[in-house]
């Protein structure tokens, strides 16, 4: 949802906060599930991981999760998908070109970035482009399997 | 080769590649003519709606003598024209230097590899990378947007190929392509407080230089300047600010509403309003914008963009005095010692 995505970019501390609390423990869940059931894990973690990011970043699946190094914002919602912007082509009021009713993903990551600890940082970091192969699957899994 | 043509050594035809000095990664005339320090003339030409190889030359034989380099646009504003690609490696087969433009709207990474390679074989020795309008500006907007890479991978693949001799794939290639990397940055739209990092992620990506969206605000290319030196990046990477032409008030606001991105002062638009005659007051504000971002350290070159209005940038160029005394490679200047080479050949030949 677009207002849940803004709210995230804002509290984009908190959000850090919070993803690095659950990712050791949710990494190690996944792994030990992932020994039990394999590939039959697969489907409800997805659903799962869709719904959850799907609710806060409008997460697109891109199965290339990057949203640590951007800020808490998916560049996935770029109409262009640019993963390292943005483009020049940003409005005065900070919002895309393409939709002028949304706010630029990239000037809210930078926006987002300046209020982390650590991705203040990683958003310098060059992201490249994304595994096609990836579309629709889990990113937990895939650092879960170390994949 | 006397000193007259230091820039401009050639082979047996105007296209043939130079020979490359130590240091150089391309065999092209415009890097050679940063790298030596000068202050360096860029302009664009608009691809034709046409087949026409001599619409081609024709549009580029106005800057002749004028520009250092010739950017090629890539379907600029999602419009449809004739390839970059095709301008190029018409413009190289009579010597001009020409920069490939690739946006990477319309082509994934298997097609662009290809066309780089292609575009190196072809005599192309400067590549701009660029993301690309969105497809609904221009006149196809049914079209499927494409965005397999955005402009710093794409800067990523290109110096994998040169550097590394080989494609994204890890397979080896036979002979990687020279050329010199560039990219674009526009300073003056938002996140502006960003854009000299946006800047450090394309030089840390491979970009050796860089031109501008168009500047209308010293100040603002100004303080990017500053932010860009303070990182280091004007020793990395050359940076060439865009100029343009604006010929009324009328257009310079259809400009900065239709066009996001583009920063235009109001006083701008103001002194166009109350000119006698708006087209002579925009070529003016070209000159003397010149001017002053030349005085500004760290940036290397202006890429004077004069959509439509092609024919004034001898004039403008010279009135702003940017060249000093210096003149660009020019056809007619190559044309005659060719001729003289081919009559002698045939002298020889004749015994």
């Amino acid at each position: 949802m677009y207002s849940v995505r803004l709210w995230s970019v804002r509290h984009a501390r908190g959000m850090e906060w919070l993803y690095d609390a659950m990712n050791m423990p949710l990494l190690k869940l996944l792994r030990g599930l992932s020994g039990v059931f394999g590939k039959r894990l697969d489907r409800p973690v997805t659903a799962i991981e869709r719904i959850a990011k799907g609710f806060f970043f409008d997460c697109q699946m891109c199965g290339n999760c990057v949203l640590s190094s951007t800020g808490m914002s998916c560049p996935m919602n770029c109409p262009k998908t640019i993963r390292n912007g943005p483009c020049g082509g940003v409005r005065e009021d900070g919002m895309c070109e393409v939709k002028p009713d949304m706010r630029c993903v990239w000037h809210a990551a930078w926006d987002g970035a300046g209020r982390m600890r650590k991705g203040g940082d990683a958003i310098r970091n060059i992201q490249f482009a994304v595994d096609q192969r990836g579309r629709g699957t889990s990113s937990w899994l895939r650092f879960a399997r170390d994949e | 080769m006397n000193e007259v043509f230091d820039f401009d050594e050639y082979g047996a035809n105007p296209g043939d590649p130079l020979p490359m000095r130590p240091g150089h990664v391309s065999h092209g005339r415009f890097e050679r003519v940063l790298r030596a320090g000068h202050f360096v003339i860029t302009t664009e030409t608009a691809p034709p709606d046409s087949s026409n190889p001599d619409e081609v030359l024709q549009r580029a034989s106005i800057f002749d003598g004028y520009v250092d380099a010739i950017n090629a646009t890539d379907g600029s504003g999602a419009n449809c024209h004739m390839s970059s690609l095709g301008v190029c490696a018409l413009l190289t087969r009579v010597g001009y230097s020409p920069i490939i433009q690739i946006s990477c709207r319309d082509r994934n990474r298997i097609a662009m590899q290809g066309d780089v390679l292609g575009a190196a074989a072809l005599g192309v020795c400067s590549v701009l990378c660029l993301s690309g309008d969105d497809v609904s500006v221009g006149d196809h907007p049914d079209a499927k947007p494409v965005f397999d890479l955005d402009s710093i991978s794409l800067l990523q693949t290109i110096r994998t190929l040169r550097d590394d001799s080989r494609f994204l794939s890890g397979r080896p290639l036979d002979e990687g392509p020279r050329v010199f990397l560039g990219a674009t940055i526009n300073p003056f739209a938002p996140p502006v407080d960003n854009r000299a990092d946006q800047l450090a992620k394309k030089v840390a990506a491979g970009a050796q230089f860089v031109q501008t969206q168009y500047c209308f605000d010293v100040a603002m290319a100004r303080d990017f300047m500053a932010r860009g030196r303070d990182l280091g990046l004007t020793e990395r990477c050359f940076v060439l600010m865009g100029v343009g032409v604006l010929a009324s008030a009328k257009t310079a606001r259809w400009l900065r509403a239709a066009i996001p991105g583009v920063h235009i002062p109001d006083e701008i638009i103001r002194r166009l309003e109350q000119a006698e005659k708006p087209r002579q007051e925009g070529r003016a504000i070209a000159v003397e914008l010149m001017q002053q971002l030349a005085e500004i350290e760290g940036i290397s070159g202006i890429h004077l963009m004069a959509y439509k209005q092609e024919q004034f940038v001898p004039e403008i160029v010279t009135r702003s005095g940017m060249l000093g005394g210096r003149k660009p490679w020019t056809l007619k200047r190559a044309e005659e010692p060719l001729q003289a080479t081919i009559d002698h050949q045939f002298q020889v030949a004749q015994g």
